[in-house]
């Protein structure tokens, strides 16, 4: 799993909300455990800047947005679901396919 | 379904712009509020919400934003380009603005909470941009194929109808029609609308396809209620009314002339009622559509507009056919006041019918329409329905004080006179042609059965077809009964002859006694000269009688001297 690939990854929330504190916060821990520098964190705020919304088709909110590597893949809530957040980051898929096998 | 009062006064409305349907909400949808526009796949709902959108901005000064869940701009620009609507320009000149919002479950994790902030934000954005007064969401149910937490969803979509409120754009939002009876929706968004609800079904029977619009719900507003066929055509929707129309139209003292003058003559000298509906029916061949040329003919020549519908004949084959009969009318349909509608019934329902000529009227505003022959359409429609249908064609051509000609098709001897009556009912003057046969020939013979509010004769005509157009001539009618044809010319001169001998013996009679007055005459006057010799004669002898007495009486004195007789003697 540890192929070397710098993850670039969007978050966005709409204004600094508990919810999309919480996220962020999520983000951050499981990136510096499975991402060990290896990753870029860059946080929209769509309250500012609501013309990006419509680039990456965000929808719900929070939406975490993996830009890459690719392909894009998109992790929406508020991140809690640690598991459900490394498949979506495809970070854990593999490893756990072969733990079972 | 609506029984509390009417508010159609304080509800304040946002007119759409599609034809016909304004005018049976009342002024069009709920300003400042959602609608619900619901119907199966195909059944015009993005139509329905696009054309609300670039009526809005062309011809109300409203821009609005167009928010599509299953096409992309680009479609929308390429699909709504052959319709008519310039979409790219619109949205250069910031007055539509167009917002693909793509929803990729394979490409979506969900983890915890969330919320769909994310298109209120774009939603906000677009509307602020541009100063939106419309919004349309099309279609929203696409989100449930999106998201799989049904409950995060359904509190947003509440959410966002409340925020639409709030934000007081006028909003149309679809969704797609529920397989299940009795839901609107597949998705229930019926639960959230509250103001007004618009169904939409595009239905095939018989092979006929017909587009079908409702009014489900209106909140505060009075509405028809009934399904109202529609087009989908080039330049948008076309809603037909059905009940629109009432029987409180104006009327016209106006005339308008058959374009025959004798006919004219018939119709107290001054032709049909402007406004009035007139049928004419007959049996094949009767020059139903000759005599609805010559009127559509002088209508043109009077500058005036005319509808010509035909179901039987091309617009060429008619113009040809008048052509034998001195008629010209290529120069009024280059001219463009005269407007064919060439079409074979069974090509499409009879509400689509309708709807195109209705379109076609409403476009065109003539002042007079050709239907010819609407026998034609009962073949797609029963005769029930079409005579609903003509009803309603009648009273908005009435209510636009357009002058309509029928023609209708007699079979001979069937059912059909019956059925004439009951489509006759609704018209003002009923014309029937006929052939009568006689002497080995058929005659054409023309009688105005009725003529509403109009002195007419009530006499039967024969008319011939002639290098100039239908030439009317009095049939003969005496003694010996109707007579048409050379039966007429012949008895015609029968009774020529018949005078004229009748004159030369008058002639002799009066030579006669003329003759004997003449004798009479001189027979007094030889009696006269008699009586005169007469007189002569008596008159000389009392003469000659009183000279002989002097002459006497003088010789006696004479003598009385000679004797010396006394003087007593004497005296």
């Amino acid at each position: 799993m540890d192929d070397g690939k710098e993850y670039k990854l969007k978050l966005y929330v709409a204004g600094l909300t508990p919810k999309s504190l919480h996220a962020f916060a999520n983000l951050k821990k499981i990136c510096e455990e499975h991402l060990q520098a290896r990753y870029h964190i860059e946080v929209v705020d769509l309250l500012e800047n609501p013309q990006l919304a419509k680039g990456d088709q965000i929808l719900a909110i929070p939406t975490l947005v993996r830009k890459l590597p690719q392909p894009i893949r998109k992790i929406i809530g508020d991140l809690s679901d640690t598991e459900r957040v490394l498949v979506g980051l495809d970070l854990s898929v593999i490893p756990i396919k072969e733990i079972h096998e | 379904m609506e029984n509390r009062p009417h508010h159609t006064e304080t509800l304040p409305k946002s007119a759409t712009g599609i034809r016909g349907f304004d005018e049976f909400t009342f002024g069009g949808l709920p300003k400042g509020r959602p609608t619900l526009v619901t119907g199966g796949a195909g059944s015009g709902k993005t139509m329905f919400g696009m054309e609300f959108l670039v009526r809005g901005a062309t011809q109300f000064g409203e821009p609005g934003v167009f928010f599509s869940f299953e096409e992309s701009e680009k479609d929308l620009i390429s699909n709504f380009k052959s319709l008519g609507f310039g979409l790219e320009k619109l949205q250069q000149e910031q007055k539509i603005g167009l917002d693909y919002v793509h929803i990729d479950r394979t490409e979506i994790e969900e983890t915890g909470e969330y919320n769909l902030e994310g298109l209120f934000v774009r939603l906000g954005y677009a509307i602020d941009s541009i100063g939106a007064k419309r919004v349309v969401l099309d279609t929203l149910e696409a989100l449930f194929s999106g998201f799989t937490n049904e409950m995060i969803l359904r509190s947003e979509i509440r959410r966002l109808f409340r925020w639409i409120k709030d934000r007081g754009v006028t909003a149309v939002v679809t969704g797609e029609r529920g397989s299940r009876e009795g839901s609107l929706t597949r998705h229930g968004l019926e639960e959230y609308v509250s103001d007004c609800v618009i169904v939409l079904d595009h239905r095939i029977e018989e092979q006929v396809s017909t587009r079908r619009l409702r009014v489900a719900k209106y909140r505060g507003s009075s509405h028809g209620s009934n399904e109202y066929p529609f087009l989908l055509e080039e330049g948008g929707i076309f809603v037909l009314p059905i009940t629109s129309v009432g029987l409180d139209y104006e009327v016209s003292e106006d005339r308008i002339s058959t374009g025959i003058p004798r006919l004219d003559t018939m119709y107290d000298g001054k032709g049909y009622f402007r406004g009035s509906s007139v049928l004419i029916s007959g049996t094949a061949g009767t020059a139903k559509t000759t005599m609805a040329a010559q009127f559509a003919n002088s209508t043109c020549n009077n500058g005036e507009r005319c509808l010509y519908c035909a179901f039987e004949e091309s617009s060429n084959q008619i113009v040809r056919n008048m052509r034998s009969i001195g008629l010209d009318l290529a120069p009024h349909r280059e001219s463009g006041l005269l407007r064919f509608v060439s079409v074979r019934p069974t090509t499409y329902g009879l509400e689509t019918h309708l709807s195109t000529m209705f379109r076609h009227i409403s476009e065109f505003e003539p002042s007079v329409v050709v239907l010819d022959p609407i026998t034609n359409l009962i073949s797609i429609g029963g005769f029930d329905q079409v005579k609903s249908a003509l009803m309603r064609m009648v009273d908005l051509l009435k209510s636009k004080l357009i002058t309509s000609l029928f023609t209708s098709l007699l079979e001979c001897g069937d059912a059909s006179e019956r059925r004439q009556v009951g489509v006759s009912s609704l018209m003002d003057t009923w014309m029937l042609l006929k052939f009568v046969e006689s002497g080995g020939e058929t005659n054409r013979t023309l009688n105005v059965i009725k003529s509403r509010g109009m002195a007419h004769s009530n006499q039967l005509r024969e008319f011939v077809l002639t290098g100039k157009g239908i030439d009317i001539i009095d049939v003969y009618t005496g003694p010996a009964g109707v007579m048409t044809g050379t039966a007429r010319a012949s008895q015609e001169a029968r009774e020529k002859a018949e005078s004229l001998r009748e004159e030369q013996e008058m002639e002799r009679k009066k030579r006669e006694f003329e003759h004997n007055l003449a004798a009479t005459e001189a027979c007094i006057a030889e009696m006269r000269a008699k009586m005169d010799s007469d007189r002569q004669e008596m008159e000389r002898f009392i003469a000659e009688h009183e000279s002989r007495k002097t002459a006497t009486f003088q010789n006696r004195e004479q003598m009385a001297n000679l004797r010396k007789a006394d003087k007593d003697i004497r005296e």
